[in-house]
């Protein structure tokens, strides 16, 4: 263990002296410090003179951690660089053989590599924040309380390791720095999003919410080092291809993996699909089981929570059931107005939505979505229960006979997403990065061509043509 | 000790770059890799060094292998690297200290390696300076002495001296025959056959990937160039018509005052044929074996290559 940490320490050691050895990390580095707060503060100054005039000190309050927190965030995008050129930049200097030829572990490299990525923005950063909040205690305005500076210190760090570690991966893939560089946007730009809700957060003085967000985004951190470790090869760093995409290997690897051995669909059936299939239990116990915690929480937070805020008296729970019969009584008419076909599409559209979540984010943030899906069902179950309906038998007529198909399909697709995104994490001996990723897409295509949009195709049918019909003999219309 | 056996690697699935290569050097012995650009030395060195996966085959080497144990094999390999890869904006003093820590030496090691491998190289001076303002050949220099900072049992050498002046490459030649005199086990691929038939006891030429040819020195010339060759020179002109060759013995050149002749086994025949030669009365002034070179062995290796190669 100290060992292992002595060469992280000595790769990050080594790197941050020779950054700082470098005018042109400095200069923009110490203009960035610098001139920003500066800036800011006058700014601030302007602020409060203007807010006097009217009396606004309120907002005044909430705009300095919003002002801090994007000051924080400047130097982190702008040193950014550190960490995209980690590997690249070694590589295309030629420095990284001997580095490689050495007895560090490829750990030891990574981390060390990501210390310093992470280590030089945040530095700038806080010297940045720091140097503001200086500035700002000689300003007539309320300084800001130390939670919510420790909730900001901490944002600022979340936001380092996040776009630090997509920096690496990055870094490690590239082929040139200028292919690193140009990819840098798609780090900057997503943290810059999140950024955006969570200073409208700390506008909104809900500083709750942001300690999800750090975990939250801590959490997504460490699935990206964990992905960059394990698709981290000597190998690869040594490659001589530059910038090149072989899109018609990638083609053929897609289709290799996505029909097997088949000879034809039906022996692809028999032969090929069932392989998949059976490599999904795990991930579809797991799909399962969380879904049905979510059916039940949802059911139960509704029936529990809504009553809080919205009285249903008597009458009103006669007349709602009034309705909700009324509109059941018409709903065969549901085909004309939701044909099957475009029902069967937007169920489709979800899955592949939950898919792209999935893969863009290791599973995490598609199992959410697709969370949010069962927690609508246990939500509408809880509501129906609100009004005085059975919740057993609106689900065993309104959702069981078409979701029987459309609740399977969704099942085995999210299984499939999850599988796939676990796939990405995992350590890969003979396949690159893009190549476990297209074979992780080829293996949900199969599921989703294969399985899912069948069954959907079923219960989209069956839910237009049939659950309305159960539903009206069901509750004796 | 290095001991390969098939060893092969194919890049992006569709290229060999190297194919079935099986070496076995021992300590205390250097085994020089020949063969043109790109053919496939640099990547037996990495797989060697456990940097590239093989494809195929394996690898031992310090006694590790290169697929389980690829830490302990780089712990105990000194690899000189094509390009010398050094950190331009680190003096040549902290250069060798960081590579010291990363071999894991002890402060006072480092310091005792770094100075000795420094005035060795007649870095001394230079070593306060940032590397990049070495010259090429300085700066190999210090890739050198990087290699040899933790005093290592195996060296795999990329063209050491390819950038050098022919003091310093004089030097690093002395340099790595110490080492190989006290058991340390060299692979030096280069360009240079002067300098691999100096050095190397065992070659091995490697032609598009494959082993075209590897033995001891004196064998492969005997493989490649046939038998050897003497020449016997006479103080007149001398008719070598009336002399009675022994078996073996093939006159392959003369003039009026020299004789060429090919001899199977010259330890045997040498002895009887001078005897011979002075009976008949030829007034012998030298007797000598005309020096092949490997240059001869190289060249004459490569030409029959690239005829099969084209002749397929
Ligand atoms: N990382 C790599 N990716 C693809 N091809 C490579 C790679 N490294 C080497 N090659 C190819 O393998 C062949 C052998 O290269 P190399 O071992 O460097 O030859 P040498 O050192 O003998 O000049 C060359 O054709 C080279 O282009
Ligand atoms: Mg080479």
């Amino acid at each position: 263990m100290r060992n292992n940490w002595d060469g992280i320490w000595l790769v990050a050691r080594r790197e941050f002296v020779d950054q700082f050895r470098d005018w042109r990390i400095i200069a923009p580095m110490i203009i960035m410090i610098g001139l920003f707060p500066f800036i800011a503060d006058a700014n601030t100054r302007e602020a409060i003179n203007f807010m006097n005039r009217y009396g606004g000190d309120l907002i005044l309050e909430r705009l300095v951690p919003f002002v801090v927190l994007v000051i924080g965030f400047f130097p982190l995008a702008f040193t950014l660089g550190v960490a995209l050129e980690a590997f690249v930049g070694e590589k295309e200097r030629g420095t990284i053989e001997p580095l490689l030829n050495s007895p560090l572990t490829d750990s030891q490299i990574y981390l060390g590599k990501l210390l310093v990525g992470i280590a030089t923005p945040l530095i700038a950063s806080y010297l940045s924040t720091g140097l503001y909040l200086a500035l700002l205690l000689r300003r007539a305005v309320t300084f800001p309380s130390a939670y919510i500076l420790l909730l900001i210190l901490l944002l600022t760090f979340a936001h380092a390791v996040l776009m630090v570690s997509s920096a690496i991966i990055i870094s490690v893939q590239a082929t040139s720095i200028r292919a690193a560089n140009l990819l840098a946007s798609f780090v900057v730009m997503p943290v810059a999003f999140i950024l955006q809700g969570e200073t409208t957060l700390i506008f909104w003085g809900d500083e709750e919410v942001l300690w999800y967000a750090i975990v939250a985004v801590t959490l997504l951190s460490g699935l990206l080092v964990r992905l960059g470790l394990a698709h981290f090869r000597r190998e690869y760093l040594l490659g001589r291809e530059i910038d090149t995409l072989n899109l018609k290997r990638l083609a053929r690897l897609f289709s290799d993996r996505f029909t097997g051995k088949a000879k034809g669909i039906f022996n692809w059936y028999r032969e090929e699909l069932p392989l998949t299939l059976a490599q999904l239990r795990t991930p579809l116990l797991i799909v399962i089981t969380i879904s049905a915690v979510a059916v039940f929480a949802s059911y139960g937070w509704t029936i529990v929570q809504i009553p809080a805020y919205i009285t249903i008296t008597p009458e009103r729970a006669e007349e709602l059931r009034a309705y909700a019969l009324s509109n059941a009584s018409s709903l065969e008419m549901i085909s004309s107005q939701l044909p099957a076909p475009v029902l069967f599409y937007h169920n489709a559209r979800a899955i592949l939505a939950i898919f792209l979540l999935g893969i863009a984010s290791f599973g995490v943030l598609g199992l959410g979505l697709f969370l949010v899906n069962m927690g609508l069902v246990g939500g509408v179950l809880g509501a129906a229960k609100l009004i005085g309906f059975s919740p057993l038998l609106t689900f065993f007529a309104g959702v069981a006979p078409h979701g029987v198909f459309e609740l399977t399909a969704f099942f085995l697709a999210t299984a499939a997403m999850v599988k796939a995104g676990a796939q990405l994490v995992t350590p890969q001996t003979e396949r690159s990065m893009g190549e476990t990723l297209i074979v992780s897409i080829a293996d949900w295509c199969r599921v989703f061509v294969g399985i899912v949009l069948p069954l959907l195709a079923v219960a989209a049918m069956i839910e237009i043509y049939a659950t309305p019909y159960i539903l009206k003999a069901a509750f004796g219309l | 000790m290095i001991e390969a056996y098939d060893l092969s690697k194919e890049f992006n699935g569709n290229f060999w770059a190297v194919e079935g290569v099986s070496l076995n050097v021992q300590a205390g012995q250097i085994l020089a890799l020949l063969g043109q650009n790109g053919a496939g030395k640099t990547t037996t060195v990495r797989m060697l060094n456990a940097l590239l996966t093989p494809t195929r085959g394996w690898a031992r080497v310090a006694g590790y292998d290169v697929i389980k144990n690829p830490q302990e094999v780089r712990s105990n390999v000194g690899v000189l690297t094509e390009q010398h890869g050094l950190y331009v904006r680190m003096t040549g003093d902290e250069y060798l200290d960081y590579f010291g820590r990363v071999y894991r030496l002890s402060a006072e090691k480092r310091k005792a390696r770094a100075v000795y491998l420094l005035d060795y190289f007649g870095l001394t001076e230079a070593a306060k300076r940032r590397t990049g303002e070495y010259s090429k050949g300085m700066k190999q220099k210090l890739a050198m002495a990087r290699a040899l900072i933790h005093d290592p049992a195996v060296l795999l050498l990329d063209e050491p001296t390819s950038a050098m002046d022919p003091e310093a490459s004089r030097l690093a030649r002395d340099e790595i025959a110490r080492l190989k005199s006290s058991q340390r086990t060299i692979i030096i691929c280069t360009h240079n056959l002067v300098e691999a038939e100096t050095l190397a006891d065992h070659v091995a030429i490697i032609y598009r990937g494959k082993i075209l040819l590897s033995g001891a020195l004196d064998e492969l010339k005997r493989q490649v160039l046939g038998a050897a060759e003497y020449e016997a020179k006479f103080a007149e002109s001398y008719d070598a018509e009336a002399l009675d060759l022994p078996a073996g013995v093939e006159i392959v050149a003369r003039n009026a005052t020299r004789l060429r002749f090919r001899i199977e086994s010259p330890q045997t025949t040498n002895p009887s044929l001078v005897a011979a030669l002075t009976s008949r009365g030829a007034r012998v002034v030298s007797f000598y074996e005309v020096p092949r070179t490997l240059e001869q062995v190289y060249l004459r290796t490569m030409e029959r290559a690239q005829e099969t190669t084209y002749a397929e």
